[in-house]
């Protein structure tokens, strides 16, 4: 039988605090040319992407990651490329979901989040994001024999959401401030909160209204689902996320992103995942761009403001 | 009912639950096995070294992980080994290391508190005359335990060490909370993507019970087959 | 190196509105203190029944026994967890799926019904191994003294074999509440859940596993101390662990 000696345990917990300070080293000058730095010695960037975040980073028939998000990342890659005058650089793919990616980036893993991460104030304190890729709102999704369409209709029912993203944070706030008693259910990734919905287990999923559509597009009935017409917020910007306090690799990120959707291959690039027929299923998700992001790709930001997008 | 399952999603992505899945799997179980084994055994001879700090470090060691979960540990493993890597290293930023290497670190010194602790029953279960009669001829520490000690322990022990590397195979399926693609994440990609849990988890549960019970089967065989040389 | 530390984040109001970050962890202690003892109870009671019957003169129950133990030991805890929580429901008739499925704390009685069960093909295998453990003379005399053979077990076989088991059944329990953590998977909002949410909400990652961490080391040490007071309590002099 084994013994544990509460002294040694006591020694272990002093031993976690004694390693607390080796975080706060002090900033070296050299971090000024931090990934860039990086990506240089190693001769490759690593990106993160999403296993079910249509149409802007999922997997297609083949298991490879692919989508709207990711195509501009490789745009970003081609600049990084040029920016360090590469010959060859390697592209690392890695899996990351809503709950794994900030501290995946954070701690190095990857360098680039090529997914649909809500650009909000808070999480602005410890990430950073390229130019706005795109604008959505929370809403959720049910069915329609359910008759659901305001938040109020979900009082007392199970709604689920997926652990990690702005959207389950703003359902838990919502439903603690109007007391709604909602029993929230944490999914680990979009497709299985969706899946809830469509075997029963949830009334509802909380999601950004972008990746609902597709869902509803991509589910075996599509006629069976509504999205709401009620909010959970504003329309809230999307971007890349790639680490906080680097400005050389900010900068080359802003001026591929910028670049791209200024060029006529930023709105083809829209058309390509959002009104034309895309793997793995040739679904049309028929999503035209709004004139908010319009504005915004003839005007690039990054602001995490959802007012600083609007449309005069 | 029945009727509504569609089996041939299985057959669809065999290539890439078996090529990419179980080949990730079975490489973390195998390397695992083989650190965990090692480490646990460096672990076990501190435990038995007879010098109080040494003893003591390793006691903690086991005692630590062997009462935290392994999800909890696989979550900050996969977070803080780069910066550990930095720390070490003297780095100006974390190191990079992959899902496949931060898993196998994981698991390796996960499953070394398990492993140290069969190795030291092991060890303690070879008669003390051994070692005295080892070092009466002259051999050092080191010598008696490479030559003498550790290949009695390790074979008198072998059930026991691949029993628990039938549990590691199991417990590989735990990284399947950072959506890294194993066996369990492989099947669940396609699940999650065709809508297809049934047919999916069904087959993945049969999968592991399968490899999970020739092993097992196998290993009461070497224990029947040891039990009578000894 | 971008990691800011934040130990007063603890003490900063969560986003459910009901409290603190430390309200949410210890909420989630509870979650998992209360699905392990279910477990341990659902796990206790079968896995006994299952070792006994690996210990009876039947084939048939032996065999029983056999294949139970097998079952649950040769697949991870997490796939019997989905088929539980994901399989099961489909598979039954759709009302009494629908039912399972609207279950307002499905994932709590699928972890504790799941994990229990996992553990149990354990303990069966532990308290056979008591049971053997016993020399053949204590069942010849109990059957001597008249006894059924229900009665040689409660009164003579388990009392004594349950003394001899309980270190190993300390490390089972105690691998059940690290088991629970396993639950987060289906969505059970337990003490590693806890702290994975609170790491999603305030970005600090390493404040809130740590925290967990102490306090699933806080646990142990609780049940350690707690099991080695039964353990001289029950004792019974002369044998191994009576002293």
């Amino acid at each position: 039988m084994r013994r544990v000696s509460g002294m040694g345990l006591a020694v272990v917990v002093a031993w976690f605090a004694a390693q607390a300070p080796l975080g706060e080293a002090p900033a070296r000058a050299d971090e000024l040319s931090g990934t860039l730095k990086k990506i240089r010695e190693t001769g490759s960037i690593a990106l993160g992407f999403r296993d079910s975040s249509i149409p802007f980073s999922y997997l297609d028939n083949n298991q490879k990651p692919i989508g709207y998000a990711l195509d501009i990342c490789y745009a970003v890659v081609d600049a990084v490329k040029k920016e360090l005058k590469l010959d060859k650089l390697a592209v690392e793919l890695v899996p990351v979901s809503s709950s794994t990616r900030i501290p995946l980036l954070a701690n190095g893993t990857i360098d680039l989040e090529c997914g649909s991460t809500t650009n909000n104030p808070e999480r602005q304190r410890q990430v950073a994001f390229g130019h706005t890729h795109f604008l959505t709102a929370t809403r959720f999704i049910s069915k329609k024999t359910n008759r659901l369409d305001t938040i109020e209709d979900l009082r007392g029912k199970p709604v689920v959401a997926t652990s990690g993203t702005s959207n389950i944070k703003q359902l838990i706030e919502t439903n603690a401030a109007r007391h709604l008693g909602i029993n929230v259910i944490h999914a680990k990734d979009h497709a299985e909160a969706f899946l809830m919905v469509e075997n029963d287990r949830a009334v509802a999923f909380v999601m950004d209204d972008i990746l609902l559509a597709a869902f509803a597009v991509g589910s075996k009935n599509p006629d069976a689902y509504v999205i709401s017409s009620d909010s959970f917020s504003k329309p809230e910007p999307c971007g890349i996320m790639l680490r906080r306090d680097d400005p050389a690799f900010k900068k080359v990120v802003d001026e591929a992103t910028s670049a791209l959707y200024r060029s006529p291959e930023g709105p083809k690039l829209y058309d390509k995942w959002f009104m034309q027929k895309i793997p793995p299923r040739g679904l049309d998700l028929n999503v035209p761009m709004g004139a908010e992001l319009k504005h915004e790709f003839a005007n690039p930001s990054d602001s995490s403001d959802p007012d600083a997008y609007k449309v005069m | 009912m029945i009727a509504n399952f569609d089996f041939d999603v299985i057959r669809r992505s065999l290539g890439y639950l078996f090529l990419d899945g179980m080949t990730f799997t079975l490489m973390l179980t195998g390397l695992a096995t083989f650190g965990g084994i090692i480490w646990g055994t460096l672990i076990a001879m501190m435990r038995l070294s007879g010098v109080w700090v040494l003893s003591r470090i390793a006691q903690l060691y086991v005692d630590l992980m062997r009462s935290l979960p392994l999800v909890l540990v696989i979550f900050w493993f996969y977070f803080l080994v780069p910066y550990i890597g930095q720390w070490l290293t003297g780095a100006s930023r974390p190191i990079r290391v992959g899902a496949f290497e931060s898993s196998l670190l994981t698991f390796t010194l996960f499953e070394a508190a398990y492993y140290a602790e069969i190795m030291r029953a092991g060890i303690q279960s070879i008669s003390k005359g051994q070692p005295a009669a080892a070092s009466a001829l002259g051999l050092t520490y080191w010598q008696t335990m490479r030559y003498v000690v550790l290949p009695q322990a390790f074979r008198n022990m072998l059930p026991v060490l691949l029993t628990q590397t039938i549990v590691l195979f199991q417990d590989t399926s735990l990284v399947y909370v950072l959506s890294i693609t194993d066996f369990l994440g492989a099947a669940s990609k396609v699940a999650q993507r065709d809508g297809r849990l049934v047919e999916m988890y069904l087959f993945a549960a049969l999968v592991y019970f399968v490899i999970s019970s020739i092993a097992s089967f196998g290993v009461r065989r070497l224990q029947a087959r040891i039990a009578i040389v000894r | 190196m971008n990691y800011h530390w934040n130990w007063h984040i603890f003490f900063e109001p969560s986003p459910n509105g009901t409290g603190t970050y430390l309200d949410m962890l210890l909420s989630g202690l509870m979650v998992t203190i209360v699905t392990s003892l279910a477990a341990w109870v659902i796990a206790l009671a079968t896995g006994a029944i299952v070792g006994v019957m690996r210990t009876l003169p039947s084939k048939v129950a032996n065999f029983f026994g056999f294949c139970y133990v097998e079952f649950f030991r040769n697949m991870p805890l997490l796939v019997q967890l989905f088929l539980w929580f994901f399989v099961l429901p489909e598979l039954l008739p759709h009302a009494w799926g629908l039912w399972l499925k609207q279950l307002p704390n499905a994932p709590f009685y699928t972890a504790a019904i799941g994990t229990g069960l996992f553990m149990s093909a354990r303990v069966a295998e532990q308290t056979r191994a008591g049971i053997n453990s016993l020399p053949r003379g204590q069942k010849m005399a109990a059957t001597a003294l008249g006894l059924r053979t229900a009665q040689v077990y409660r009164y003579v076989l388990l009392p004594i074999s349950f003394r001899i088991i309980l270190p190993p059944l300390t490390s089972e329990f105690l691998s059940t509440i690290k088991n629970t953590s396993v639950a987060l998977t289906i969505g059970l909002i337990e003490l590693t859940a806890e702290a994975r949410a609170m790491q999603e909400f305030s970005f600090q990652v390493f404040e809130a596993f740590t925290a967990a961490t102490v306090l699933y080391l806080l646990i142990n040490i609780v049940v350690v101390i707690a099991m080695h007071f039964v353990e001289r309590r029950v004792a019974i002099p002369g044998y191994i662990s009576g002293k």
